[in-house]
């Protein structure tokens, strides 16, 4: 298998590696996968409360070469971003930016779904949904309907 | 010395030619280029004369006549030829056959056309060892089998079957007119180990010569010719080269390269055994020293003394491959397949699929040094370590997680 150089780099040089404390009411943790499918990827991210801003995120993952750079690069995406941000990270976005050969955009679909899963986990320990994230979505076309009308 | 990278541990899917054959095949490419099939003049005998003389040699590594070799492009065609040849021949005699379900596909694929074509077959299952006994073959065996075919040595984890024990079995619980035919694929076990037909009591044997430092596209298939006298519908029909076995002008350049790969294969045997089970032992302890989770697939002894595989729980084999470019070897991992599935022969052990796609073979050949032993360990121990600091699964193990308890989501 032949792989791109970012894929390489980031599996020769893995960001963010690393455990955080799944009880940590600021911490969301996502784990997706199964071992006898040769991929299991944990991700987690640490949330500012005043800001609600991801400060920090961090992976382990059991998997190919794919696999391992999609969930490291997810980790860089994912700081700095409001969680509402976060949730846009599509894997095609991944699968662009690593240039995954098409047997290996599942390892992209799992690094969705492990975010998801993470931000899923953060709001549920706050009391809250997914949906909620994309309430403001709402309120900005609703204004902008508004000020067509 | 300074070392050749990436170093080459992948042996058992095919081994470099060593220089003493390619002098001999020189100049049958040029000179001596007749067609053995040519009776009537020099040049034809001149190949007839290297054939004759390949033929020898591969007669004295295995313990059999000249005339019981039959010329091949390699181990997929001699075990094709064994397998329908057999099954067309003797299929009025019965209607069963018995094999292994971890046989390489060269076997595992004829044997499913048989079956789609209404012979029953029984799909004999190792043990955790990966062995086929005696026991087992005697306990499927039935008075319509008409063929057995048993690998002698496993291609993925170099484990060795009780082949002389089921020749021996078959030859006391049979009269010579009712034995089921026994054919062997020993791809992986001629030119390494002892082979003696005749004590052994194979029938049918398939070899190829690049596993033994010969060339690619050249092999035999052992057609026993007395006692009983094994006779095959041929898959090739043609000029009737090969006893009409199998038509087809002669590869002579190759066939030539074959011999003396044998002849070497035999001389330096017992050396080279040993010298490959020291080096083997050298790597499996210095691995398994530094890397206490690791596993050694397959029996611990009963194994080709250069081939080791080696699992290495919660991390995964391509990633590992990846990590360790600079050495040439090979995966069960199912991402490094075509089919996406981990190999079926780790899985025919029993072994769970995440210690099959946590496997790599080892292969060590004739010249594999010391300090290339000593740069693999180095590397891997290295590699997998950096590997399970990035496992979320070995991080559960750590803490006590019991894996087989988490209810992981499917994708």
């Amino acid at each position: 298998m032949a792989y791109s150089e970012k894929v390489i780099d980031h599996y020769e040089n893995p960001r963010n590696i690393g455990t955080m404390d799944k009880a940590d009411p600021d911490v969301g943790t996502g784990i997706v996968g199964a071992p006898e499918c040769g991929d299991v990827m944990r991700l987690q991210i640490k949330v500012n409360p005043e800001t609600g801003v991801i400060e920090d995120a961090k992976f382990k993952t059991f998997g190919c070469g794919s696999a391992i750079a999609s969930s490291s690069l997810a980790t860089e995406w994912l700081k700095g971003k409001s969680l509402h941000d976060a949730d846009e990270i599509k894997n095609t976005d991944i699968v662009q930016e690593l240039a995954l050969p098409p047997v290996k955009i599942h390892c992209s679909v799992l690094a969705e779904d492990a975010i998801k899963h993470a931000l899923e986990d953060y709001l549920e320990k706050h009391g809250k949904t997914m949906e909620s994230l994309h309430e403001h979505d709402h309120e900005h076309e609703h204004a902008h309907e508004d000020a067509q009308a | 010395m300074s070392l050749t990278l990436p170093i080459y541990l992948d042996h058992n899917a095919t081994t470099p030619m060593d220089p003493r054959v390619l002098d001999a095949m020189m100049p049958y490419f040029t000179e001596k280029f007749g067609n053995a099939a040519s009776r009537n003049h020099r040049y034809g005998w001149e190949g007839e004369e290297g054939v004759d003389y390949a033929r020898e040699q591969v007669a004295n590594l295995i313990g059999c006549t000249a005339k019981e070799v039959v010329w091949t492009s390699g181990s997929t065609e001699s075990n094709n030829l064994a397998i329908k040849g057999v099954a067309d021949m003797y299929g009025k005699k019965g209607n069963h056959i018995i094999t292994a379900v971890h046989e390489h596909k060269a076997t595992l694929d004829p044997v499913k056309r048989l079956q789609k074509q209404g012979f029953d077959v029984t799909w004999l299952e190792p043990n955790s060892d990966g062995i086929i006994t005696a026991e087992a073959v005697e306990a499927a065996v039935r008075p319509d089998t008409v063929l057995v075919t048993i690998m002698w040595a496993n291609n993925e984890l170099g484990t060795i079957n009780e082949i002389p024990e089921i020749g021996r079995m078959l030859k006391q619980k049979f009269s010579e007119k009712d034995k089921p035919i026994f054919h062997t694929d020993a791809t992986q076990w001629v030119g390494k180990m002892p082979t003696d037909v005749e004590r052994d009591g194979v029938d049918l044997l398939s070899a190829s010569a690049h596993k033994m430092y010969g060339p690619k596209g050249v092999g035999f298939l052992y057609v026993r010719r007395r006692r009983p006298r094994v006779r095959l519908t041929p898959i090739m029909d043609g000029g009737g080269h090969e006893r009409g076995m199998r038509s087809g002008t002669l590869n002579v350049t190759g066939i030539v390269g074959m011999g003396v790969a044998c002849e070497i294969a035999g001389k330096e045997m017992d050396a080279e055994q040993q010298r490959l089970l020291k080096m083997r032992t050298r790597l499996e302890e210095g691995i398994l020293s530094k890397l206490p989770m690791a596993v050694v697939n397959g029996h611990p002894t009963k194994r080709l003394p250069g081939t080791t595989n080696i699992s290495f729980p919660y991390v995964e084999g391509e990633s590992l491959m990846m990590a360790i470019k600079e050495i040439a070897v090979s995966s069960g991992s199912a991402c490094t397949s075509a089919s996406l599935e981990p190999s079926y022969v780790l899985k025919a052990l029993g072994l769970g699929d995440e210690i099959a796609h946590s496997s790599i073979r080892f292969g060590l050949g004739r010249f594999t040094t010391e300090e290339e032993i000593d740069y693999t360990i180095e590397k891997v121990v290295k590699n997998v370590q950096h590997l399970l600091d990035m496992s979320p699964l070995w991080e559960m193990v750590q803490e006590g997680i019991d894996l087989d308890s988490i209810e992981w989501g499917a994708h």
